[in-house]
C-alpha cells in the first residue's frame, strides 16, 4: 500500500506500520438516492496532519461528519486506536477524544472567550457552592482559558472576558482551535479553518494547527486551499466520487497533479503515503 | 470587564454616536436605566404627588405581576423564542388554584401547589411542541394562548371567585409590610427574590450559559455539545412555573381570581422584556433589564395617569417606547462589523 521511497525520512511523523489513531473502513451514507459516501476509507496516524481534499460533492463533509459523530453512517466501521467505535451524536465522539471545529464556527458570539472555551463542559466550584448552588468556577475557567490560549501562542487576545463577537475572524478561529486542542485527547478535526480568513490570519491559523500537531495531537484538515494544504499537510487524502481516490504527500506530487486527481482529469496513482 | 470590551475598537476620533453605540453594546442596561431615571425625574417635576412613598409603592404593586410574567418571558426570549401565552397561563393557573380550594375544597397550600404544577405543565406543553414537534414558538404559543383562555372560561364558568372565599394563603401575596408610608407587598418580595434567583442562574451557572448560547446560535451550541432541546424545554417549563407564581400574586393583587383579567398581560410581558434591552433575536439581555423595563411601563402608566393623560394615550406612549427600544436594539447590534 505504501512504497517506502516516497515517505520522507526527515519526517518521522508517519510510519505505515503504526496503528492508525483513527481509521474508517468502507463508510457508506446515502440520502435517498443520493450517495454521499460510497465505501470510503481513511487512516490517520499518530502525530500527523492529514489533509482531506476533494471536489464539491466528493463526500468530504459526510466523511468528516461520520468521524465526528454528526452523522451516522449506513454501514462501515470506525476504529479509534484500533478499537471499534460507534458514534451516535457529536457528544459521543467528543467524549471519545475527537474534537471537531466546524466550518460554521461553533462559537457563541455573545459569550466571552472563557465561556466559549468551556461551553458544554463548564466547571463548577468545589464544595456545596458547586454541587448545591451549581455555581460556576469562573476564576478557574478564566485562568485555564488564558493558559490554553497562550500555550498555543495566541497572544493577541488581551482579555479573556471579551465577547467573541468583538474578535476578528482569525481570533475567533483561534478560540475554536484552542478549544479543540484543549479538550481533544485523541484527534482534532478542522473543517475549512482558513476559508474565511485573510492571508495574515490564515497563516497564523496554520501555525496554530502545526502547534496542535507538535503537541502530539494528530489533525485532520479539510480544506479547499491547495497552497495551505501543501504547506502544512504530512499526507493528503484525495476524496473523489464518495471514495478515497488515493493518498499522496506534498513531496510526491505537485499541486496541479493533486487537482487533476481530484477532478478526475488524471488517473489516481496508487497510494504513495 | 465590560469597559475593556468597549475600549477594544473605539478610536479617539470616533463620533459621539459611535461611542454611544459601543457603550450601549457593552452595557445594554444603561439605555433602559436612563429612560427609567429620566421618566421618574420628569414625572416628579410635573406632579408633586408622583414621588411619594405611597405612590411609589402603588407603582411597584402595579408592576409586580407583569414583572413576574416578564421574568419567564425573558428566559424564553433569550433563547430567541417568544411566549404569547404567558398571561393566559398566569390567569388560568389563578383560576385553577381558586377552583381547587373553593370548589373542590382542598387545603390552600395543596391548591396552591396544584396551581403551580398546572402552570408548569402548561409551560411544558409549549416546550414539548417547540422542541419535539419543531413548531415555531410564535405559532405554538398563539395556539396555546387561545386554548388556555378557552379552558379558563370553561373551568371558571366565566365567574369571578372572591378572595374572601379562599384560604388566606391565596391572598397572602397582597398583604404588605409597611416601611414608613411605603407598603411592600409579599408579592413584590417574591417577585424580587425570583429576579435575584434568575439573575444568579443565568449569569453564574452552566444552565444560564447554555440558555444564552442556544439563543445566540442554536446550531453552534448543539455542535459545542449542548443539548439545546433540553435547554429549550427547561426554559418553557420554568417559565410556566413563573407564570403560575404570577397568577398567585395576581390573586393577592386583585383580592379575587377572575377569568376576565390579564388579556393585556401577554403583550405587556413582552413589552417589559423589550424595554429592558433584551433582544428579540435571542442571546442578549438580562433579567435586571426586564425588571427595569417593567418599572418603565409602570412608571409611565402611573405618571401619565397622575398627569391627567387619558388611558388611550398611555397605550400610545408605551407603544412608542417599544418601537424606540427595538430600533435601538437593531442599531446596537450593528456594532459588530
Amino acid at each position: 500500500m505504501s512504497s517506502e521511497t516516497d515517505v520522507n525520512p526527515a519526517s518521522p511523523r508517519h510510519a505505515a506500520d503504526q496503528t492508525p489513531v483513527l481509521q474508517a473502513k468502507g463508510l457508506v451514507k446515502k440520502y435517498g438516492r443520493v450517495v454521499a459516501i460510497d465505501g470510503s476509507d481513511l487512516e490517520l496516524y499518530p502525530g500527523e496532519i492529514l489533509a482531506v481534499i476533494g471536489d464539491n460533492g466528493a463526500g468530504k463533509s459526510s466523511l468528516i461528519k461520520a468521524l465526528s459523530g454528526a452523522l451516522v453512517p449506513d454501514s462501515g466501521e470506525i476504529f479509534l486506536d484500533g478499537q471499534r467505535v460507534q458514534f451516535r451524536t457529536p457528544m459521543d465522539a467528543r467524549s471519545a477524544g475527537i474534537e471537531t471545529v466546524y466550518q460554521t464556527l461553533a462559537v457563541a458570539p455573545g459569550l466571552d472567550i472563557a465561556d466559549n472555551l468551556f461551553l458544554g463542559r463548564e466547571q463548577r466550584r468545589p464544595g456545596p457552592l458547586g454541587s448545591v448552588f451549581r455555581m460556576l468556577d469562573r476564576a478557574h475557567m478564566r485562568s485555564e482559558a488564558k493558559r490554553h490560549m497562550s500555550e498555543l501562542g495566541v497572544a493577541t487576545l488581551q482579555n479573556i472576558g471579551q465577547a467573541v463577537e468583538s474578535l476578528s475572524g482569525g481570533q475567533r478561529q483561534a478560540v475554536a482551535v484552542a478549544r479543540s486542542a484543549a479538550f481533544g485527547s485523541k484527534v482534532v478535526i478542522l473543517d475549512e479553518p482558513t476559508a474565511a480568513l485573510g492571508v495574515k490570519e490564515g497563516n497564523r491559523v496554520l501555525q496554530l494547527i502545526r502547534d496542535v500537531r507538535d503537541r502530539g495531537l494528530p489533525v485532520i484538515l479539510i480544506s479547499h486551499n491547495m497552497p495551505h494544504v501543501f504547506e502544512i499537510a504530512d499526507r493528503i487524502h484525495i476524496q473523489r466520487l464518495g471514495r478515497r481516490a488515493t493518498v499522496i504527500t506534498p513531496r510526491s506530487h505537485s499541486m496541479s497533479e493533486a487537482v487533476a486527481i481530484m477532478t478526475g482529469a488524471a488517473e489516481p496513482p496508487p497510494h504513495t503515503a | 470587564m465590560a469597559t475593556a470590551t468597549a475600549d477594544f475598537d473605539v478610536q479617539k476620533n470616533d463620533s459621539l454616536g459611535l461611542r454611544l453605540q459601543h457603550l450601549l453594546h457593552a452595557n445594554p442596561i444603561l439605555g433602559p436605566l436612563a429612560v427609567l431615571l429620566v421618566a421618574i425625574i420628569a414625572f416628579s417635576i410635573v406632579n408633586g404627588r408622583f414621588f411619594t412613598a405611597t405612590n411609589l409603592s402603588l407603582v411597584l404593586q402595579q408592576v409586580t405581576v407583569i414583572a413576574t410574567l416578564a421574568l419567564g418571558q425573558t428566559l424564553i426570549i433569550l433563547t430567541a423564542g417568544i411566549d404569547l401565552s404567558a398571561g393566559a397561563i398566569a390567569v388560568f393557573s389563578s383560576i385553577l388554584m381558586a377552583t381547587f380550594c373553593v370548589d373542590v375544597g382542598v387545603p390552600g397550600v395543596i391548591a396552591l401547589l396544584l396551581g403551580f404544577a398546572c402552570g408548569t405543565a402548561m409551560g411544558a406543553i409549549n416546550g414539548f411542541l417547540v422542541t419535539r414537534i419543531k413548531l415555531p414558538p410564535f405559532i405554538v404559543t398563539l395556539g396555546t394562548l387561545t386554548i388556555f383562555f378557552s379552558l379558563n372560561a370553561v373551568v371558571s364558568n366565566s365567574e369571578t371567585v372572591r378572595g374572601s372565599d379562599m384560604p388566606s394563603i391565596m391572598t397572602w401575596t397582597g398583604q404588605s409590610i409597611p416601611i414608613g408610608n411605603f407598603r411592600l407587598t409579599y408579592g413584590s418580595i417574591i417577585m424580587l427574590l425570583l429576579f435575584g434567583f434568575f439573575f444568579y442562574a443565568l449569569s453564574r451557572t452552566a444552565w444560564g450559559k447554555h440558555v444564552y448560547a442556544t439563543g445566540d446560535d442554536a446550531e453552534a451550541a448543539r455542535l459545542a455539545g449542548i443539548r439545546t432541546n433540553r435547554v429549550l424545554f427547561s426554559v418553557y417549563t420554568v417559565a410556566g412555573l413563573l407564570y403560575a407564581i404570577g397568577g398567585w400574586i395576581l390573586i393577592g393583587r386583585l383580592a379575587s381570581a377572575s377569568p376576565n383579567v390579564g388579556v393585556e398581560y401577554n403583550l405587556d410581558s413582552i413589552t417589559a422584556v423589550v424595554l429592558g434591552g433584551t433582544s428579540l433575536f435571542g442571546g442578549r439581555g438580562a433579567v435586571i433589564g426586564t425588571l427595569i423595563g417593567a418599572l418603565i411601563v409602570g412608571v409611565f402608566r402611573n405618571g401619565l395617569q397622575l398627569g391627567g393623560v387619558e388611558v388611550v394615550w398611555q397605550g400610545f406612549a408605551i407603544g412608542l417606547l417599544v418601537l424606540i427600544a427595538v430600533s435601538l436594539d437593531q442599531w446596537i447590534r450593528k456594532v459588530k462589523t
